[in-house]
Parts: structure tokens; C-alpha cells; sequence
């Protein structure tokens, strides 16, 4: 593999190469913490932690590991710094917190947190597997706020928990989504994501 | 000889002291954070009883406004102080005991004492004008803790306010009971018969009479009956508890 730039790094994993809209990873949890804007955000940003400093460790330890049990060395590096995000949250966010529940944990299964670590930060320098870990990290936020950013408007008529769809609406017969609150209609909202994604970057369609 | 990183010894080492450290940092970490969660805990209890006598959140927020002045910690305990008049413990005969301070007591390791030695917390408040007695709650859901707060009216029976927190009920189902749709089906239930008899509250499903509050009955939320089972069981549970010390202040 030829050495990208850094900014490739950096920015190709929040279109081109985007975790959950081409690689389809870390979709359970998208489904489940995107019904409101700020948990959502509150859920990206611990992920892109995450990323970043496991990448970060895995990489400065990438030739100590015995290959042999190198899943469970990075196991451990995940959920160590998983277990720190949740007593950060839990000691400064504490409301959020409880929103994100058991999601916060859960992020020691995201499959894309892994994955970097296998496929990038075991061979890769340092820094460059921390803009890596930046750069998916901000991938998946980024579909994450634009499927709550969608749920909460029309689910709940609010963002950031305040109202933003006038009273005017409501007095004329529109009405709140609850469908829009449901995972099914966040999955149907990253399909719509996909399918636009793709037929604006046709280079992303599996040829047959 | 050649370094070989996949030997055993070596692999042995390596995993030894990589979890040493990442046991000691998660150790120190806990230690460092543990102030700060048990005092969010303590502001959550404090927030969740003013909001069930009616001082919910956006009150206190604008309560904190009107003097300047933000919601922290501080704020909320001097309001809590300002408005529950009374924090009582009881004993299992419904007699005040000295020297146990009922905001620290865990209600879940005293549950699990033997019934004789159990102490109960009991918060009198005063808001408006009206007195409210609060109880606090503790049982099982379907998969884990639940827990909650109930209010009741100074005739010692109506259901003035609850609230509900949970650990891990399932999304959408039994997590319901935090939301407050749930809530306001117990409000004006009443507790005892008009004989003074302790009926407690029974939860069931598909009941459309919501509007009748002396029948003792609220409607279950659907899909999750073993969570409004557990919520039954707790509340009636938990409030018998306090059926002597209500009876002997009727008869004063």
C-alpha cells in the first residue's frame, strides 16, 4: 500500500471511505443513540476518543505485541479507555450519561474501533494512526448527528431539545413523527444516506 | 539469540504487565472520579424529590434565574433544604429512630437486612402551602434495579407525584416508565380504601378507566408487563412499610 498524505488520512474516512455509509460498521449503535441531537453528538465524540487513543497506543505498541493474542492486547487497550469515557461522562455529563446507558459500553463491541486497529494502526506510525482514528471517529459522528439531526426534527419537533417547528404547524394538522423515533426509521434514514452518497460517488457501487 | 515476540515467556510478560497498568489506571481513575458521581447521585435524588411535589427542573431553573444565580450543586441542596422540613427514619414498627441520617440510607442493603432491623427513609415536605410525604422506592424491574420516588398528599393516600428510574429495562418497553406520560396515570390514585385499609396499587393491562382515581387501578404499559409487574410490587411493597407510622399519625 503506498503511503497516503496525512490529510488522506484524515478526511478520505468521512466521505469516500465513510465506516457506517461504505463500510457498513457500527450500525447498532447508530440505530440506538441518534433519536436526539445532543446525546448523539455526546455519543460521536466518546467514539472519536476512543479511536483516536487506541489507535494511538496500538500503534506505539504495534511491534512489542505478540501477534498471537494481539486481539485481546487491543480488547483491552478498547475497553480500558471505554471505561474511562464512561466515568468521564458519568462524573461531568451525567444526565447524557444515562440517555447513552448501557451505548457507552457497548462501544468496546463497535466493530469499527477494531477494525482500525487491525487495519491500520497495527502497521502504521503513531500520528498517522491517531488522524486515522480522528478521521473515522468524525466519519461516524458525522452520519450519526445527520440521522439524529433528522429523527429529532421530525420526530420530536425539537433540536437540542427546544422547539423549532411553530405552533402554526401543529394548529393546522401537522403532527410529530413517532415512526421517526423508532430504529427502523433510522435505519431507513442511513439507507436513504447510502443511496444518495452513492449516486453522487458512483466509483463507490460494487460492479457486478 | 533473536528476540522472538511470539514466544510464550515473552507473550506471558507482556500481557502481566499491560494489565498491572491498565489496572492501576483504571484504579487511580476511579478513585480521581468518585467524588464527582456520588455527588451527581446526590443531586439526583435531591432533584428527583422536589420534582415529584412539583418543583420540576425548568422551575428550579427559573427559580435560579430570576435571582442570577445558576443551578449547581450547592443551589439545589439549598433548596432541598429550604423545602423538605422533616428527613425522618423509620423503624419497622413505624417509629422514629435517632441517630440514622435518612438521606444517606441505602434502601437496597436494607432490604436486604432481616425485616426486624430494617430502617426506612421517610422526607416530609412542605410546598405551597401543603404538606407531602415522601417515600422512597427500591425493586426489580424485569432485568435489573428499579427504583423511585412517590409523593403522597397530606391525607396520607393520594398519589400526589412519582417518578421512576430503572438500570436496565428494555428500550421502548419497560424503559417507559421514566417518561412521564407513565407518571401522570398514578396521580390522585389513592392508597387505602375509604376504610382505611392499605390496598396499595395494582397495575393492569388494558385498563380504560383512567379517569376513576378511587379504583386502585392504572393501566400497564403494553409490551412490558413483567417491568409494570416489578413496579406493582415495589410500590406496595415499599409503602406498607410506612402503613403503622401513617396510622399512628391519623390517630394524633
Amino acid at each position: 500500500m503506498a503511503k497516503k498524505k496525512s490529510k488522506e488520512i484524515l478526511f478520505d474516512p468521512l466521505f469516500e471511505n465513510n465506516p457506517i455509509t461504505v463500510q457498513v460498521l457500527g450500525i447498532c449503535s447508530a440505530l440506538a443513540v441518534t433519536v436526539k441531537l445532543m446525546p448523539a453528538i455526546v455519543m460521536a465524540l466518546s467514539v472519536m476518543a476512543v479511536v483516536a487513543f487506541s489507535n494511538l497506543i496500538i500503534s506505539f505498541m504495534r511491534k512489542l505485541i505478540p501477534m498471537r493474542v494481539r486481539i485481546i492486547v487491543q480488547l483491552v487497550v478498547i475497553a480500558a479507555l471505554v471505561i474511562l469515557v464512561d466515568m468521564l461522562l458519568k462524573a461531568f455529563a451525567y444526565d447524557i450519561s444515562k440517555q447513552l446507558s448501557v451505548f457507552v459500553g457497548l462501544i468496546i463491541t463497535n466493530c469499527i474501533v477494531m477494525g482500525r486497529l487491525e487495519a491500520f494502526a497495527m502497521d502504521n506510525k503513531p500520528w498517522a494512526s491517531f488522524l486515522d482514528g480522528i478521521g473515522n471517529g468524525a466519519g461516524y459522528g458525522l452520519i450519526l448527528i445527520i440521522v439524529a439531526f433528522i429523527r429529532e426534527l421530525f420526530g420530536s419537533g425539537t433540536l437540542f431539545g427546544h422547539k423549532v417547528i411553530p405552533q402554526w404547524f401543529y394548529d393546522h394538522g401537522y403532527m410529530n413523527n413517532a415512526m421517526m423515533l423508532m430504529p427502523a426509521m433510522a435505519l431507513i434514514t442511513v439507507g436513504v444516506i447510502i443511496w444518495l452518497q452513492r449516486s453522487y460517488m458512483p466509483q463507490l457501487t460494487e460492479k457486478e | 539469540m533473536k528476540f522472538d515476540r511470539n514466544s510464550n515467556g515473552y507473550t506471558l510478560i507482556f500481557m502481566t504487565v499491560l494489565l498491572a497498568v491498565v489496572a492501576v489506571a483504571l484504579s487511580g481513575a476511579f478513585t480521581f472520579f468518585k467524588p464527582f458521581h456520588e455527588q451527581n447521585k446526590r443531586q439526583e435524588k435531591m432533584t428527583d424529590i422536589l420534582y415529584i411535589i412539583g418543583l420540576d427542573q425548568a422551575r428550579l431553573q427559573k427559580a435560579a434565574q430570576s435571582k442570577g444565580l445558576s443551578l449547581n450543586y450547592d443551589l439545589i441542596q439549598k433548596y432541598f433544604n429550604q423545602y423538605i422540613i422533616k428527613q425522618l427514619t423509620l423503624d419497622n414498627q413505624g417509629n422514629p429512630v435517632q441517630g440514622i441520617n435518612a438521606f444517606e440510607i441505602n434502601l437496597k442493603r436494607e432490604l436486604a437486612k432481616p425485616a426486624a432491623e430494617q430502617h426506612y427513609p421517610l422526607f416530609i415536605a412542605r410546598y405551597n402551602g401543603k404538606t407531602y410525604y415522601i417515600i422512597p422506592m427500591y425493586g426489580k424491574g424485569l432485568w435489573d434495579d428499579i427504583w423511585g420516588y412517590i409523593a403522597l398528599e397530606d391525607d396520607m393516600n393520594t398519589i400526589h407525584g412519582i417518578k421512576f428510574g430503572h438500570k436496565g429495562e428494555t428500550p421502548g418497553l419497560g424503559a417507559n416508565i421514566t417518561e412521564k406520560w407513565f407518571e401522570d396515570r398514578f396521580k390522585g390514585e389513592k392508597l387505602f380504601d375509604p376504610n382505611g385499609q392499605f390496598t396499595g396499587i395494582d397495575i393492569v393491562k388494558h385498563w380504560k378507566d383512567e379517569t376513576n382515581k378511587n379504583d386502585h387501578k392504572i393501566d400497564a404499559i403494553s409490551g412490558a408487563t413483567l417491568t409494570s409487574n416489578g413496579v406493582k410490587a415495589m410500590i406496595n411493597e415499599r409503602v406498607k412499610h410506612y402503613v403503622p407510622y401513617f396510622n399512628k399519625l391519623k390517630k394524633q
